[in-house]
Order: structure tokens, then C-alpha cells, then sequence
């Protein structure tokens, strides 16, 4: 990793914990060239607008992923439903043909609020942990959260309200999101209570569809109703601790999007569709610090971007293997 | 996404709206009047939604505040502060019990959403599993079997011995691995208890509809059935008695009123481990015998 790169992988750590993204202050030779190159060159709006004309409308990656987010709810539900037993539990805990697994943040606030860890759930915890480094860290938001595929649906019809000018999005302070983990974890430690546990809506939904619904659900609805007629996406982007804890591990995860600088015309259509357009901030023209930018912690892995980009500029990568298509 | 855009940093993410184009000579950004109204309210907004969250967590504390009124936790359960400290509210107890006694709490009910329960008068705990296979399956320890040691046990929660499991009396090993009682079963109606009446019982208890499932010895040991389908002919009732699966944690014995006179009564012993089975199988309605919740045994 250049020197360059390193300095963007700690200002991204930042960046997940709310920080805005900066203009680099150096970008290397490599990259400045490309930046150049592309400056008032006039093959380039031409080889745009044919990119354009061409471009076909992809789903390819949202189509895996909200199968991949269905299966694994699905197979929580009819594990009990029809005694299969293959994934008992809910969400925050559950065991996979006998193996423990914990979600982290929920495992957190047990731990510090009961003070007191015993095997199962530091095993649980543990394959928990390698597997989300493994795969991606914020993936978990992305590919399993039940609440992330409602708030995506709020989203578009957010976006459509929007476009009709009938509400603007409200954005927020992304530090934020670091502020209600602390919050939190203190009061799980002060009071020996996991009460974030209470308004969790992804535990609160992975129960619903396992148990049958409850009343819960209401501040599940008062959440996407606040995101359709107020603040697009807002609990994912400034509220959840769930995601922090995934992206902190997400940190040094192999699997992630990376950016290739050459083919990209830098008319940020992946960032309208991006949960986190923080983490994108590298595709804005003159940007790059390098030709190619692995994208950082806070990504959730959505593949929204990939499927827009008309020039495949992002694509996702497992580092040390071979890049995915 | 046919729109082209040329410039990328005017979309909504607000990321350019604190970097300044050009910074100023002393290094601080150079910030319209309108931009910092819009921060402004952006700040604004960001209070008023920690507010609601914020907001919305407290009232998830109010099971802490009634932590005081008594609930039936599956058994093995910690006491109940430490109880809703460690439950990580998967469920995982609903799933493994085979009479479904456990059931998750919904947020009126006010004893911590999602956490499991059991309303003893509908579904009793009637140790048809054998090993307490809730306790097995808790993976926070909030169900266990060996309390950690810096959590100190009420007088007169532990059981004086391991209770000797009815069901499996024969067995090389007749007793469930449980410490501590979940309750206690006491007699609250006495007046309307047919034992004391020295009424008998004939036909189904609880009537034909309820679902509510008991482990029978003489059907089936690995199979509960439903106790509609289990009909009673009895000349005194003694079903609390009957179907009790703790040895020795209840009988009719006679006793004497205030006023001299003899009757029979149901009465509970210390090995009494607070299941439910005598509340819900009881013929009177409301039940004559209840469960205290979370009760220790006084003499």
C-alpha cells in the first residue's frame, strides 16, 4: 500500500466515525496524470455520451443481495416454523446447526451490562467476529439486516417525494452515530440494563418475522415514516450503533469495492444511490490519490454502485484474490 | 440516472458544505451567511433526533422500573435485574421448549420487549423436555444452571435438594438440574378450591378448548398432549396434586380451620419449583392455586 493510500485508509476510519471527508493534499504522479489527461479532453465527453447511450440498467448485485437478505431471514423463520432447525435464534443470537453465533453489538451490550461472559457467548461472539471480517464487516448491514431492505423501500418512495418536491431530505451530523454507540455502551455499563437492545429495530424485526409481530413494530414504522417524509436513510446513516460496531470491523476486512480511476467520468451517479456517499468522496473529479482506491469501512458492500457505474469504475474486491466480476 | 452531472460535489450529501473552495488566509473556512443558516438547522435537526431516540431508549428502561412486579421467567432464570442485564432476547428458549410454555414479551406488556416469559395459567413449564432444555439453549447464561458466583442467591430461592423429576424417577439420574425456583405455588382462593369443598371433578378441566399441553405418563412420556384430551373422573379433586412433575412439592393433606373443623387441603412444600402445572390445570376459574413469580420459599 503506498504511502498515500495509508494516509486515506486512517482519514477513512475517521470518516466512519463521522468526520467529512477532505480534498487530498498530495496525490501521486500516477494519478495526477490521469487527472490530467482528463481534463477538457473532448474524447472524453464523446466516449461519455456513448457510455451513456449504451448503458444498460443493472441489478444484478441488489437482485443477490435482497436474495441473499431474504434467504438468511427466511431461514431463521422457518427454522421454527417448520422445526428444521437450521438457524434457531433470532438476529442477535442464534446457532447455525449447533454453532453459536452472536451478533457483535448486541453481544456488547450483554457483556457490558451483565459484566459477566460465559463460554457460549464468547464463542458465539468469536466466529461472529471472524466471519464479518471475513466477509465485509458492514456487509452484515447490507445482506442480512431485515431493516435495511424496509428502509431501502422507504427510500425510494422518500426519493420519489423528493423528486415530486414535495419533501427535501434533511441530512444530519454523522458523528452522531458515534455519539448514541457511546450513549449507549455507558449506559449499558452505568445501569447494567442493554436497553438499546429495546429500540433496536433489527432485533426488533428479526423477532417479528421469527415470534409473529408485535407491537414493537410501531417505532420500527415511526423510524421509516421519520425516513420517508423527513430524513432519507436516517437511522442507518446517523443513529445505528449496530452498523458502527460492523464497520469498526469492516476495518480490515479483504472483501470491499475498489475504485478505478481510468474509466470513471465522474458524473457521481454512485453517489446518489449510496447509503454512505462519504465513503465515495474519492470519485469526485481530482479526487484519487491513486489509480485505484479500495473504498472505506463505512461502505455497507451494498453493490448499488457497482450496478450503476456505466464505465464498471467500482467492482468488488477480495484482497489477495483475483478481482470479482 | 440518465441526468449527467459535471459537478459531483453539489449533490445532497452535504460533504463539500464544510470544506471550504478556498480557505481563507487564517485557515477557517469561508462560510456564507445562507450556508450557515443551513448548518444551523442542520444542527437543529441532528438535537432533535438524538432527542428522539434518545427519548424512545428511556422507555425501554421502564421493565427496569417494574423490575418490583413479578413476572415467570423460564427456569433458570437470574434474578430479575440481572435477568434483562444479560437476556440478548433471541428466543432461542421459545424455540427448544416442546410444550411452547415460553413466550417473548411485546412492548406494553412492560417487562423488556423481547424477552421470554411464561403465563403458567395458559402453558405451564412441565419439564417434558427432561433436562431444562431452555437453559440449555440460553447463550448469555441469563438461563443457567450454575449461577456465577458474584451474583448472590435470595434465602430461600435455592432448593434444599436437586428436585426429583416424577417423570423420570426410575431413571439413574431422577433429578433436574435445577438450583434455584422460578416461584412459588400457593393457594390464593382457598374458598374455591373443590378440594376444600371436598368436591370432586369429572370432565375436562379447563373445557374443551384449551390448548394448553401436559406430559402424561400413561399416554405417551416423550409426547405432551393436549389436556382437553386427558378427561378426569375424580371423587375429590387432587388434580394439582396429580399432576404435579416435582416429587414431593405438593399433596392434600387435612387440615384444620379456625373454627375446629377438618377439611382437606392442597398443600406446597419447599421442593415446590414455581412450573405452573398445578395453576393450570386447576378446574376453577379464576385458579384456585397461582404461581408467585420469582417468590422464595418462607416457612
Amino acid at each position: 500500500m503506498s504511502t498515500l493510500l495509508n494516509r486515506r485508509f486512517f482519514d477513512q476510519i475517521k470518516v466512519l466515525f463521522g468526520a467529512e471527508p477532505s480534498k487530498p493534499k498530495e496525490i501521486s504522479p500516477a494519478a495526477q496524470q490521469i487527472h490530467f489527461y482528463k481534463k477538457g479532453n473532448r474524447d472524453l465527453i464523446a466516449e461519455k455520451l456513448h457510455a451513456r447511450a449504451h448503458a444498460k440498467p443493472s441489478h444484478k448485485w441488489r437482485n443477490r443481495r435482497w436474495a441473499t437478505l431474504i434467504f438468511a431471514n427466511l431461514l431463521f423463520t422457518l427454522s421454527f416454523f417448520l422445526d428444521i432447525q437450521i438457524l434457531e435464534g433470532a438476529l442477535t443470537a442464534s446457532r447455525f446447526v449447533g454453532f453459536h453465533l452472536i451478533d457483535l453489538n448486541s453481544a456488547l451490550q450483554v457483556m457490558l451490562a451483565h459484566k459477566h461472559i460465559i463460554n457460549n457467548l464468547l464463542i458465539g461472539t468469536g466466529t461472529v467476529l471472524i466471519l464479518w471480517v471475513l466477509l465485509g464487516g458492514r456487509t452484515f448491514c447490507s445482506w442480512v439486516c431485515p431493516y435495511h431492505l424496509l428502509a431501502e423501500w422507504a427510500e425510494k418512495i422518500h426519493l420519489f417525494l423528493v423528486s415530486k418536491k414535495l419533501v427535501t431530505d434533511q441530512n444530519m451530523d454523522r458523528r452522531l452515530r458515534t455519539v448514541f454507540w457511546a450513549i449507549f455502551a455507558l449506559l449499558a455499563l452505568a445501569t447494567g440494563y442493554t436497553v438499546f437492545e429495546a429500540i433496536s429495530p433489527t432485533g426488533i424485526l428479526s423477532r417479528a418475522l421469527i415470534y409473529g409481530p408485535g407491537l414493537a413494530l410501531l417505532w420500527v414504522l415511526a423510524l421509516l415514516f421519520f425516513e420517508v417524509f423527513f430524513s432519507r436513510r436516517a437511522w442507518c446513516r446517523y443513529a445505528c450503533p449496530i452498523g458502527l460496531t460492523y464497520g469498526v470491523v469492516g476495518i480490515v476486512s479483504p472483501v470491499r469495492i475498489i475504485y478505478k480511476l481510468d474509466g470513471c467520468f465522474h458524473e457521481g451517479d454512485c453517489r446518489k444511490v449510496c447509503l454512505v456517499p462519504h465513503v465515495l468522496d474519492t470519485v469526485i473529479k481530482g479526487r484519487a490519490v491513486e489509480p485505484e482506491v479500495p473504498i472505506g469501512p463505512d461502505c455497507t458492500r451494498c453493490g448499488l454502485c457497482v450496478d450503476v457505474c456505466p464505465t464498471g469504475s467500482l467492482s468488488f474486491e477480495v484482497k489477495g484474490l483475483s478481482k470479482l466480476a | 440516472m440518465s441526468e449527467i452531472d459535471e459537478e459531483v460535489g453539489s449533490d445532497n450529501s452535504a460533504n463539500d458544505s464544510n470544506t471550504p473552495r478556498q480557505p481563507a488566509s487564517n485557515g477557517k473556512p469561508a462560510i456564507s451567511i445562507a450556508k450557515r443558516q443551513t448548518n444551523r438547522r442542520r444542527v437543529l435537526r441532528t438535537i432533535l433526533l438524538t432527542g428522539g431516540v434518545l427519548g424512545a431508549a428511556m422507555s425501554g428502561f421502564l421493565p427496569l422500573v417494574y423490575a418490583q412486579k413479578k413476572r415467570l421467567r423460564p427456569p433458570g432464570a437470574l434474578d430479575e435485574k440481572d435477568f434483562l442485564g444479560s437476556c440478548i432476547k433471541c428466543g432461542q428458549c421459545v424455540q427448544v421448549c416442546p410444550v411452547s410454555a415460553i413466550k417473548l414479551a411485546d412492548l406494553v406488556d412492560g417487562m423488556g420487549v423481547g424477552t421470554p416469559y411464561i403465563d403458567p395459567r395458559a402453558q405451564a413449564c412441565d419439564f417434558s423436555c427432561d433436562a431444562v432444555q431452555c437453559i440449555l439453549a440460553c447463550p448469555t447464561g441469563s438461563l443457567t444452571y450454575h449461577k456465577p458466583d458474584f451474583l448472590p442467591v435470595r434465602p430461600g430461592a435455592a432448593l434444599a435438594a436437586k428436585p426429583i423429576l416424577l417423570a423420570k424417577e426410575n431413571d439413574p439420574e431422577p433429578t433436574l438440574n435445577m438450583h434455584e425456583r422460578i416461584g412459588v405455588a400457593r393457594l390464593t382462593r382457598p374458598e374455591a378450591c373443590l378440594a376444600v369443598q371436598g368436591k370432586g371433578f369429572k370432565g375436562q378441566t379447563r373445557g374443551p378448548d384449551f390448548k394448553g399441553k401436559l406430559r402424561y405418563m400413561d399416554v405417551d412420556r416423550w409426547k405432551p398432549v393436549k389436556v382437553s384430551s386427558h378427561p378426569y373422573d375424580v371423587s375429590e379433586c387432587d388434580l394439582c396434586v396429580r399432576e404435579c412433575p416435582v416429587k414431593g412439592a405438593i399433596s392434600i393433606e387435612t387440615v384444620f380451620a379456625p373454627d375446629g373443623s377438618q377439611r382437606k387441603s392442597p398443600v406446597v412444600h419447599e421442593p415446590c419449583v414455581g412450573c405452573g402445572v398445578c395453576e393450570m390445570v386447576c378446574p376453577v376459574a379464576p385458579a384456585a392455586i397461582t404461581i408467585e413469580a420469582g417468590e422464595v420459599w418462607k416457612i
